[in-house]
């Protein structure tokens, strides 16, 4: 439990999260390890976990009918993966491959909902940070969009 | 360029009858002497030998989009303002051969075409004109590059002013701080002065070679205390007839906090990108470069030619050009002229001639749209 | 201040030595004078101005290693006239060249420090230089970190080089394409969002960025998250250009003459000029 919440204290995304959050998520978290070429999650299953990356590097990847998988992007360590926890119906929407050996965190996803639900401003703290994510996210596909490297670029 | 120019304390007495006896002087010291006329209805500078092929008593009316000569009373040689063609073509040629390159297997040899330059002296040369050219100098000759096809043209060019003796209707050189007196950029300058029945010129003499060409001319007589404070006083006066002006308080962040007004666009619906402003203005400095070959392939010429930024080809990079609107590429030319140049040179880019305003097809006044530009409200 | 009666507008002839394909839309020329000895010193993100014959002349940064003076090298990206009749050319061929012209890369200023080097594009070409110039002088340079970024992975420039950087130089490249096809292991995403892993002191580094406007833009942002301050960031920009030397006009940039001042800006002198459209 000790090293579990030392992982979490110095994971990028919880960053001067006050210490009682942390013990809050400790208690839906456990430490997993992936080989490279283990999928993490597939498209379409239940979304019932999001995961700390501590070391490695994921690839996000969606299947294409006769182009086969193609990578959307790839996460690295002190990364978040997945938020199809946060909203029904809890499926993931992408696969996670591991393309290294991955160390992470993984937080059972009803298990935290739950908390931010009983503890509104711990709820909060985890929404933002959230929020935080996908609003990089989508300013980085924003700016994939726009393909700047093009000849008309 | 590195002439020296050295203030002369004695003020001279050029008889209007002896301009011809000047003009002579100016050709025995080798200079083609380039001189107002009339052709086509227009001030026009040509080359010039004697007085009677000057526009005397033609004076020009100037307005927003417009320009006519008509005949005055008063018979002076030097009656009009600006013309409508600067001096800036006859320094920073219009069309100009850069080199010539001939193939030689796979390779190829350079050669610049080096033509001999005659001396030649400008007369009539208006005090903001006069600015003009010290500004391009600034450009041409004075960083860390020598146009050395500028440099040889303008070595070989005596500039000889003509204070104006009225204000044109569209100029703002007082504004500008060019004119209507000319302070320096001359070899000689001169003062036409029609009064009690006397007719000459006051002569002021600006640097050796300007002094030089007296000396090949009948010693002139020294003007007396009451000329001198007759033509500043005339020149006061000329300043008070100036109908248009340019307030130049806080001038560049003028310009640079209103990039976002909407007032450009209000002046790109009746601008038309013809480019006329920036080919009259004479500071307006910008080229293109065209290369062309002859059929066979075998030779080539690289041209250098006077561009605009009103045109789309101007900014053009890869992909587009970077200002594709005709209201940011007006904003570009007027902020360039006006904020832009101060921290380029250290000084304005605009002479206040009033070109532009006379030759834009649609009358914009660059004048009326600063004062637009000040009564509007800066965007946050 | 250069000799005054020396007319700047007269290339020199080079003959092209080397020719090396990098990508589908990429070649590196490499050049030596036609006749005689020239200086061929230059600094880190000058550019020359080559003329093809009878075709024309634009602006190429220099993208060779500024320590060894036997040769100019230059990566071009086909985009037009002169640089589609340049693809064509053959070794032995002759080009004309003026320069090296520009501001450079503040290579100095980020002595003792360190470096992050941001490039998006054929933008890692005008970078290389600097990275020969590290390298020479590895000891006196901190963290250095490279991020680039492509468009797909067969559009990385220099792959091997990059290995290289990073295994025997100790340079960190992190490089990422925003689509992967084919067989790529490397990352995936925008080059912009590697700044955020970069190690690096943000009191006590200098970044260089290089690449289209767009990606700078959001560099820049990410840059100010990780709170390097605006005056250590120094950016290259681009803009037509006919003469190099500041007398076109073409290349201005507000008050800026993009040959002369730049290409090599410090931002905070030009962060004003970023938010204007079509400046």
């Amino acid at each position: 439990m000790e090293t579990l919440e030392r992982f979490l204290t110095e994971h990028n995304f919880l960053v001067n999260l006050e210490p009682e959050f942390v013990k809050q998520i400790v208690g839906c978290a456990s430490n997993v390890h992936f080989s490279a070429g283990d999928f993490i999650c597939r498209e379409g299953r239940d979304a019932d976990k999001f995961y700390f990356i501590r070391e490695g590097k994921v690839a996000l990847d969606i299947h294409m009918p006769q182009r086969g998988p193609v990578t959307i992007m790839t996460l690295n360590s002190d990364q978040v993966l997945g938020w199809s926890w946060l909203f029904p119906p809890y499926r993931w929407q992408f696969n996670a491959q591991a393309k290294t050996d991955v160390a992470a965190i993984a937080v059972d996803g009803s298990c935290l909902r739950a908390k931010c639900i009983n503890d509104r401003l711990f709820g909060y703290e985890i929404l933002k940070r959230f929020s935080q994510i996908l609003a990089d996210r989508l300013q980085s596909t924003r700016l994939q969009l726009m393909d700047v490297y093009s000849a008309n670029g | 360029m590195e002439k020296k120019k050295k203030k002369y304390e004695k003020q001279l007495i050029l008889p209007a009858g002896e301009f011809d006896v000047f003009l002579q002087a100016l050709n025995k010291a080798g200079y083609e002497i380039i001189g107002p006329t009339v052709e086509d209805q227009a001030i026009v500078f040509d080359t010039i030998t004697s007085s009677s092929e000057l526009p005397t008593g033609w004076t020009d009316e100037q307005n927003a989009g417009s320009y006519r000569l008509h005949k005055t009373e008063e018979n002076l040689f030097f009656d009009f303002n600006v013309s409508p063609h600067s001096w800036k073509k006859r320094l920073h040629l219009a069309n100009l051969l850069l080199w010539q390159a001939k193939t030689n297997g796979s390779g190829f040899s350079i050669a610049e075409s080096n033509g001999n330059i005659p001396k030649q002296a400008f007369l009539g040369v208006r005090s903001c004109d006069a600015a003009a050219i010290e500004k391009q100098d600034k450009i041409f000759l004075q960083g860390d590059y020598i146009d050395t096809a500028y440099k040889s043209r303008r070595d070989q060019t005596l500039i000889i002013t003509v204070n104006c003796s009225k204000a044109g209707g569209n100029c703002f050189c007082t504004s500008m701080e060019t004119g209507p007196y000319a302070k320096s950029g001359y070899d000689l300058s001169l003062t036409e002065i029609k009064k009690n029945g006397r007719y000459f010129f006051y002569l002021e003499i600006g640097s050796d070679e300007g002094a030089s060409v007296l000396a090949g001319m009948p010693a002139l007589e020294e003007a007396s205390v009451d000329d001198d404070s007759f033509v500043r006083d005339k020149m006061r006066e000329v300043s008070k007839m100036m109908k248009k002006n340019v307030d130049t308080t806080d001038i560049k962040s003028l310009f640079y906090d209103n990039y976002d007004n909407s007032i450009w666009t209000k002046i790109a619906e009746r601008c038309m990108n013809c480019a006329n402003c920036t080919m009259v203005c004479p500071t307006c400095f910008c080229t293109n470069v065209e290369d062309v070959t002859d059929l066979t392939g075998a030779e080539a010429e690289r041209w250098r030619r006077w561009d605009s930024c009103f045109t789309m080809d101007f900014s053009y990079i890869h992909g587009g050009s970077v200002r594709p609107s005709a209201a940011n590429r007006y904003r570009h030319w007027i902020t360039h002229k006006f904020a832009a140049w101060h921290d380029q040179f250290d000084e304005s880019g605009c002479v206040g001639c009033g070109r532009c305003i006379t030759w834009c097809p649609v009358g914009i006044d660059i004048t009326q749209e600063i004062q637009n530009l000040r009564k509007s409200k800066t965007p946050v | 201040m250069s000799d005054q009666n020396v007319n700047p507008m007269l290339p020199d002839n080079f003959s092209i030595s080397r020719i090396k394909t990098e990508t589908d839309d990429t070649f590196t020329l490499e050049l030596q004078p036609s006749k005689g000895i020239l200086n061929l010193d230059f600094e880190p993100g000058q550019f020359n101005m080559l003329y093809v014959f009878g075709v024309g002349e634009i602006p190429i940064s220099i993208s060779g290693d500024p320590c060894s003076k036997d040769k100019l090298v230059h990566t071009t990206r086909v985009v037009g006239t002169v640089t589609k009749a340049m693809r064509k050319l053959r070794i032995g061929d002759q080009v004309g060249v003026r320069g090296p012209y520009g501001n450079p890369w503040p290579v100095e200023l980020a002595k003792g420090k360190d470096v992050i080097l941001v490039a998006g594009g054929i933008g890692l070409a005008p970078i290389r230089p600097v990275i020969n110039h590290i390298i020479a002088n590895r000891g006196d340079y901190n963290n250095v970190v490279l991020l680039y970024g492509t468009r797909t992975p067969q559009d990385i420039l220099y792959p091997k080089e990059i290995a290289k950087w990073s295994e025997v130089h100790n340079i960190l490249s992190f490089v990422t394409v925003d689509r992967a096809v084919g067989e790529w292991d490397g990352n995936v995403g925008v080059v912009t969002k590697l700044v955020a892993r970069a190690p690096f002191d943000p009191h006590n580094a200098v970044a260089m960025a290089c690449g289209p406007e767009v990606m700078m833009r959001f560099t820049i942002l990410e840059m100010q998250k990780r709170g390097i301050p605006d005056e250590s960031i120094f950016v290259s920009t681009e803009r037509n250009m006919k003469c190099g030397i500041g007398m076109c006009g073409h290349c201005q940039f507000g008050a800026e003459f993009v040959c002369k001042d730049g290409p090599v800006f410090r931002y905070d002198k030009i962060a004003k000029l970023f938010e204007v459209w079509e400046v």
